[in-house]
């Protein structure tokens, strides 16, 4: 797929996301989680955000969107269909034009009714109809419009939150983590909706640690390791190891089942004991001085790497 | 009707009837403990130093019998029970009166003061909270916060002696103290003078609550708009008035009704000491005397009274939370 020229829905470039922490009381840490991290979707593209738990995933997702914590701070530019983003215009945007399908059943209010919420306390037939149809379609029964929250099963409560996002006419879904509690069937529906939805030109943003699923559904997909994508990649190069470009992408290549589930030892390094350089370097088999030094980002073969050994 | 419904509920009040019934029994014993050990003997206080020089050795044995002191204290506090439980809480030895229309009496005045204290500080304390959560960090934070602080940490008898300069001494525009002015036959007491001499003790209770209040629901507040619900509602684009109204003030009701009937304990302390500055005759300043001259039916019965009133309180806490929360009403975790 050439992606490449088409027009941009979202692009982001240079992201940093810091939190300021108050550590016994006065002294002042910055903790950077995201660092210098670009990704983009392209119209009629669905990109997947890969990496582990903790690799600051969802505080992307929050970034985009301008829902990070008081204490957290977010630098770098984030275009959302060519237009430069400002604080005040996200604010327009998300809910809208931008939807968000969140992690958990957290997201949800615990004191209101799902079918309220579905429809942010709105009461306008049109909007009960639509609520009725997205239920029918991810087979929820109507009266779960009527339960809490907490009265939800899990499988139930992710599609409550796909029926949310899908409640707006949106042209970008930022989808966290969708699919875990899901049943494969549920789960293949809910994919194969996102595939329709960006097939008509939208775009979505699958953020996930599940890369066989990734590699099922999206176009590209975006490796992140530690606060920052170390590689952004054409499914198709996902084929064979050869084609890969990063070390860290090449390892979760090997480690896969079809693949020999090569495990490789160590864990990704929090945003506080980050190594100088490449933060993949202390796990890396083609470790050499210089990649302590700077690491700018690459473009090889239609993709784009954080490695300065990558060919 | 289905009662199995409610039968989660109904096992939960009965619970906690039992377990309250037996929480005032050992506030009792213990209050009883604690008069019997105290070093004050009541006939002595009860006639003075004087007195009791004058006295004939008859009539202090009588007098001892009459306060019971030759009594052993198991006996005598088994009698006080069993009366206790057949309704009769005995006589007061301070007022000469039957202890339950002592208790009566200052019950009523203190009910006045604290119902309106109870009031007073919970709705200001809790809009005042909700305001500062909000507005975290501003300038309207900072005033209400510094303000909670300053009043939090401010002994009782001092604020309450400050309001006395202010209102009193300076502005000579309410009376120092009593529930009636002196010197005027109670049944001339007028409405207005018995409002008068409310409004400092109902103040000073007041202020002092608002303060705690406050800070806690500020706390809270501010955990709330941290929520990841509050978070989803604004990635939905729903306005700030919107997820106040809808998010924000629902789920800060349910510690709010906890703070509010937990505060009933706050209030009935605060009483005891705002009552003795004011000598506003309600039940804290009996509580005191009876405590000061080894009066120990008034004392017990005081002690019972306001803990099953503190208890209560705690109850319908509960069930009001019940009825709020919708995990307890239909998730019947009342069990
Ligand atoms: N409020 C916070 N304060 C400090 N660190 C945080 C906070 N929230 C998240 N983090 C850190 O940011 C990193 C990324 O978190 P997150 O985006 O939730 O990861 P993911 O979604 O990929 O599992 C984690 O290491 C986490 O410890
Ligand atoms: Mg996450």
């Amino acid at each position: 797929m050439t992606c490449m020229n088409h027009k941009h829905i979202l692009q982001i470039k240079n992201l940093s996301v810091t939190f300021t922490q108050y550590e016994q009381g006065l002294r002042k840490t910055d903790l950077r989680v995201i660092r210098n991290l670009n990704v983009s979707v392209g119209e009629g593209e669905l990109v997947a955000v890969v990496g582990s738990s903790g690799s600051g995933k969802s505080l992307l997702a929050h970034a985009i969107l301008g829902i990070l914590p008081q204490n957290c701070d977010a630098e770098g530019n984030i275009w959302f269909q060519e237009e430069l983003l400002s604080p005040e215009r996200i604010k327009e945007l998300r809910g809208k034009k931008i939807v968000l399908v969140p992690q958990s059943v957290n997201y949800l209010d615990p004191l209101e009714k799902v079918g309220k919420q579905v429809r942010k306390e709105q009461n306008e037939k049109s909007l009960r109809r639509k609520q009725e149809e997205l239920f029918d379609f991810y087979k929820l029964p109507q009266k779960t419009a009527d339960l809490y929250p907490f009265e939800l099963s899990g499988g139930m409560a992710r599609r409550v939150l796909l029926t949310t996002a899908m409640m707006e006419s949106p042209r970008l879904i930022i989808a966290d983590e969708p699919t875990p509690g899901l049943h494969l069937e549920a789960a293949k529906k809910a994919m194969s909706h996102f595939r329709e939805f960006a097939d008509k030109g939208n775009g979505v943003l699958l953020i996930t640690h599940d890369i066989e699923l990734a590699l099922e559904v999206a176009d590209r997909i975006a490796v992140f390791y530690a606060g920052t994508t170390v590689e952004e990649a054409p499914v198709a190069d996902f084929q064979s190891v050869d084609t890969l470009r990063h070390p860290y992408t090449k390892a979760l290549w090997r480690a896969l089942p079809q693949h020999g589930f090569h495990p490789f030892p160590g864990n990704q390094p929090y945003a506080k004991d980050m190594p100088n350089g490449c933060p993949f370097g202390p796990r890396c088999p083609q470790l050499t001085s210089e990649c302590e030094g700077n690491i700018q980002e690459q473009t090889i073969r239609f993709g784009r790497v954080r490695c300065i050994h990558a060919k | 009707m289905d009662i199995g419904r409610y039968s989660g509920i109904l096992k939960y009040v009965v619970k906690s009837i039992i377990k309250i019934i037996s929480l005032l029994i050992a506030v009792s014993i213990l209050s009883f403990v604690l008069v019997s050990a105290s070093p004050v003997d009541p006939v002595r206080a009860y006639i003075g130093e004087v007195g009791m020089a004058n006295m004939s050795v008859e009539n202090l044995a009588k007098l001892e019998a009459y306060f019971g002191i030759n009594t052993p204290p198991i006996e005598r506090y088994w009698n006080w029970f069993t009366g206790f439980v057949q309704g009769d809480m005995g006589s007061s030895l301070l007022y000469r009166q039957p202890v339950a229309s002592v208790i009566h009496v200052k019950f009523m005045n203190s009910m006045v003061l604290m119902t309106t204290a109870w009031i007073f500080s919970g709705l200001l304390g809790f809009l005042f909270g909700i305001i500062a959560g909000l507005y975290r960090g501003r300038w309207i934070d900072k005033a209400i916060k510094g303000y909670s602080l300053l009043i939090a940490s401010m002994p009782t008898f001092w604020l309450a002696l400050v309001l006395v300069m202010i209102f009193s001494v300076w502005l000579q525009i309410l009376p120092i103290g009593l529930s009636v002015p002196i010197g005027v036959n109670a049944a001339e007491v007028s409405i207005l003078d018995s409002i008068k001499h409310l409004i400092l003790p109902a103040l000073t209770l007041s202020v002092i609550g608002i303060a705690n209040i406050t800070l806690h629901t500020r706390e809270k507040m501010i955990d709330i708009m941290g929520e990841d619900y509050i978070l989803f509602a604004k990635a939905r684009g729903k306005s700030n008035l919107s997820i106040i109204r809808h998010h924000a003030l629902r789920n800060i009701l349910l510690p709010a009704i906890t703070l509010q009937f937990a505060s009933i304990s706050e209030i009935f302390g605060g009483s005891v000491l705002v009552e003795q500055v004011f000598s506003y005759p309600g039940l804290g300043k009996a509580a005191v005397s009876a405590g000061l001259s080894g009066d120990a039916p008034l004392l017990l019965g005081i002690a019972v009274i306001s803990a099953a009133l503190v208890f209560f309180g705690n109850l319908v806490a509960n069930l009001l939370y019940g009825i709020v929360d919708p995990r307890i009403r239909r998730g019947s975790a009342y069990e």
